[in-house]
């Protein structure tokens, strides 16, 4: 990890990082909210969480990787999260899954180069009654075909190349 | 008369919401509009329930946005006749009437935002009665005597745990909440915290209380927003009404309660890992003994339960020990709760006293499988658990009777697997999870999980060896024995259990590279048909790899050295010609 130029700034999580000051044990709740600030977290906040904190850059990607939730690349404009839970599995994410990346062009993980979608497989968002499914920002779309996918997607590109 | 939506996160997820909102336009005067928690009945949401006073007059289900106008009408005239054709089938109602509503006693009864309904429906009464006329042993006392166990799936008695604590030395001590509910296909801690999240906070109190902690912490799932949304809410109506804070209710016991998000590690659910991640740390299991009730939290000792065994907890203080005792079998008391889900009928969240067995949940409750279709196997327990054949359905549902099938009783989640799912699929999607999970820490489980993945993959590609079988069990039980945590040491159970009950489905794959469910795509076979085929050249177009050969209006061929099983003529073909084997 290595200091890069200084593209994001720095003083956004100012607030978070005095209300945390001195309370043991914050780490991780530091970093959730400096994702939600940025939209993930890059290096130099990471850096910037370990000087205040007093916490070994080590420690604090060492953390950071470890969950989930963190996320260390800018994500698109959509985040669809497939599950793959086992109510899913079951009922068909593997056809799901094959839709997205089919008419997206992207893999777990990736963001379309127009900067509009990522995905991101998930172990379960919970609704399995409704599964197959998949959550695209705060809405849950389920009992999915893969055509229903397609579909949608194809929605959602419509509505942005009108914007 | 009221309006009440079920707004839990299934309900939501089905369009729960746009249908509370449609309605609220159109509301006539004098008709209340209210929403309530998950009602339990997954499969018919978007549920609306009209009610005259506190009298279920009707239920309605899959409802849409549209049809708002016509209800609110309805309700106006006091004539639902005319929204018939919304009534539930009065014969899914045995859904909730075959079942025991202890835990879930109030979910979809009451408006989990408003503490006074929870209070109305003998709320914090509990809490009460244990301040003013239990000390803390008598309460450790009634739990005792009801039975109660662990519910996060361990099964470990719940008093033992809260009298360690309570004995231990120290004065400073932490009650924890696990409601970091990893389990894919598991979501019951989610459902009682959205739809009844003072259960859950009035259970911590009194074990707070019973144990002499003045710090309780929820640890939740930071993927459930709305739970956590509706937990801080009430907690914060908690404050206010004096049952959380100093001197709670007057009395010398002070105990305060706050959240913590989890970050996304199904290992954080062992409470050692819990802990440290709670610290802020990497989520890594410490070594037991000392256990939490010791040396938890900080190292101070900590008493750790999940959301289901606290929810219980002011039922049991209420009603008396000895009345959840009552339910249950000789040796496992009281209910639990099971997520059920996958090829049923009809799929939700259910209570069951123990002792019931397995076929009277799956086909009394969930009316068996959907399409007609024969039941293959239930897979109980995630990750940790395993798959009991159709051919042990009358197992009974406790403790003892579940482990002895070689799966667990586990979390509550419950899969419903029916004859298209390959078992050996289903066993490599479980390793592939833990292999992802799996925190590093010690050897076993970071690195035989890999290797039961990778021999698993191959057998589902066709590229098993006979000897596969014997590595598979001699690395699964490697891993049982070595593994430092839960995760490790029950990581192996899908595939041993699948060995033990499917083992013809292994050596299909392995001896005669088949798929008896055709599920593994790498083992199939497209053919077309040459009754149906028409000539029309669109799979050979489509074909990726040109493994189709064919003129125009002549019958096309697969070369099956070329195919690579995508399936794409399979789903071009407008004449239903290509079969897939």
């Amino acid at each position: 990890m290595s200091h890069t130029l200084n593209e994001v700034d720095l003083t956004l999580i100012d607030g978070i990082l005095d209300k945390y000051a001195g309370i043991k044990g914050s780490l991780i709740t530091i970093l959730q909210q400096a994702q939600e600030v940025y939209g993930y977290l890059p290096e130099d906040v990471l850096y910037k969480i370990s000087d205040s904190t007093g916490i070994f850059p080590a420690r604090v990607l060492g953390v950071a990787t470890f969950y989930a939730q963190f996320r260390f690349q800018p994500i698109g404009k959509y985040l669809i999260m497939l599950c793959e839970g086992t109510a899913c599995h079951v009922n068909g994410a593997e056809s799901i899954l094959k839709a997205i990346t089919d008419t997206l062009d992207i893999k777990d993980g990736e963001t379309t180069k127009d900067g509009l979608f990522s995905l991101k497989i998930v172990a379960c968002l919970g609704c399995c009654s409704l599964s197959p499914a998949i959550m695209i920002n705060e809405e849950t779309y389920g009992n999915l075909t893969p055509k229903k996918v397609k579909l949608i997607i194809k929605e959602l590109q419509k509505k942005e190349a009108l914007v | 008369m009221k309006i009440i939506v079920g707004e839990g996160s299934c309900g939501i997820a089905a369009g729960a919401g746009k249908v509370y909102s449609a309605i609220k336009e159109v509301l006539p005067e004098g008709v209340k509009l209210g929403i309530t928690g998950c009602i339990g009945m997954c499969w018919l949401e978007p549920i609306v329930d009209i009610y005259d006073g506190e009298n279920l007059v009707k239920r309605l289900v899959k409802v849409e946005p549209k049809q708002a106008e016509l209800i609110a009408l309805a309700v106006k005239n006091n004539d639902i006749k005319t929204i018939e054709s919304l009534f539930i089938d009065e014969k899914d109602m045995e859904f909730l009437e075959k079942q025991t509503r202890i835990a879930l006693r109030n979910c979809g009864l009451i408006d989990p935002e408003n503490i006074d309904e929870y209070i109305k429906n003998g709320g914090y009464e509990a809490l009460k009665k244990s301040l003013f006329n239990l000390n803390a042993d008598s309460v450790i006392e009634q739990i005792k005597i009801s039975g109660l166990a662990g519910r996060g799936g361990a099964g470990f008695p719940t008093w033992f745990k809260w009298n360690a604590a309570k004995i231990s030395e120290g004065d400073e001590k932490f009650l924890i909440c696990n409601a970091d509910e990893g389990d894919p296909g598991a979501f019951m801690d989610r459902a009682v915290i959205e739809s009844d999240p003072h259960s859950l906070i009035e259970g911590m109190l009194i074990a707070s209380y019973a144990i002499g902690a003045k710090e309780a912490i929820v640890y939740i799932r930071a993927e459930y927003p709305l739970a956590i949304l509706r937990l801080k809410k009430a907690i914060k109506q908690a404050e206010e009404k004096g049952f959380i804070g100093d001197n709670i209710l007057g009395t010398d016991f002070s105990c305060h309660m706050r959240i913590k998000a989890g970050a996304g590690a199904f290992v954080c659910g062992e409470e050692t890992a819990l802990i440290e991640s709670l610290e802020g740390s990497r989520g890594m299991p410490r070594l037991k003994p000392p256990f939490p009730a010791q040396s938890g939290y900080w190292h101070k000792p900590s008493n750790i339960n999940n959301v289901e065994t606290f929810a219980n907890v002011p039922w049991i203080i209420s009603e008396g020990g000895d009345k959840y005792a009552a339910l249950g079998t000789e040796k496992d008391k009281g209910t639990k709760v099971f997520a059920l889900t996958g090829k049923t009928n009809r799929g939700g969240l259910i209570e069951v006293p123990m002792g019931k067995t397995l076929r009277e949940v799956i086909f009394d409750i969930g009316a068996g499988i959907r399409d007609d279709k024969d039941i293959k196997a239930i897979q109980l327990g995630g990750p940790s658990g395993g798959c009991i054949p159709s051919n042990l359905l009358d197992t009974v549902i406790d403790y003892k009777s579940l482990s002895d099938t070689g799966a667990i009783m586990g979390s509550g989640g419950m899969v419903v697997m029916d004859e298209d799912t390959c078992m050996v699929n289903m066993a490599k999607f479980f390793l592939d999870f833990t292999t992802k999970e799996s925190c590093g820490k010690c050897t076993h489980c970071r690195i035989g999980t890999k290797r039961i993945y990778e021999i698993l993959d191959r057998i589902t590609k066709g590229e098993g060896k006979t000897e596969d079988i014997d590595t598979l069990k001699e690395l699964c039980y490697a891993v049982k024995d070595g593994a430092l945590c839960g995760l490790g040491q029950t990581a192996p159970n899908p595939v041993l259990t699948t060995l033990i009950y499917f083992i013809d489905e292994y050596e299909a794959h392995i001896n005669e590279k088949r798929c008896p469910a055709g599920e593994c795509t790498a083992l199939r076979k497209y053919e077309i048909d040459i009754e149906k085929c028409t000539g029309c050249t669109l799979c050979a177009r489509k074909c990726p790899t040109n493994a189709i050969d064919g003129e125009v209006k002549q019958i096309h061929t697969i070369n099956q050295d070329l195919c690579i099983k995508c399936g794409e003529c399979y789903d071009v073909c407008r004449f239903d010609a290509v079969k897939v084997r």
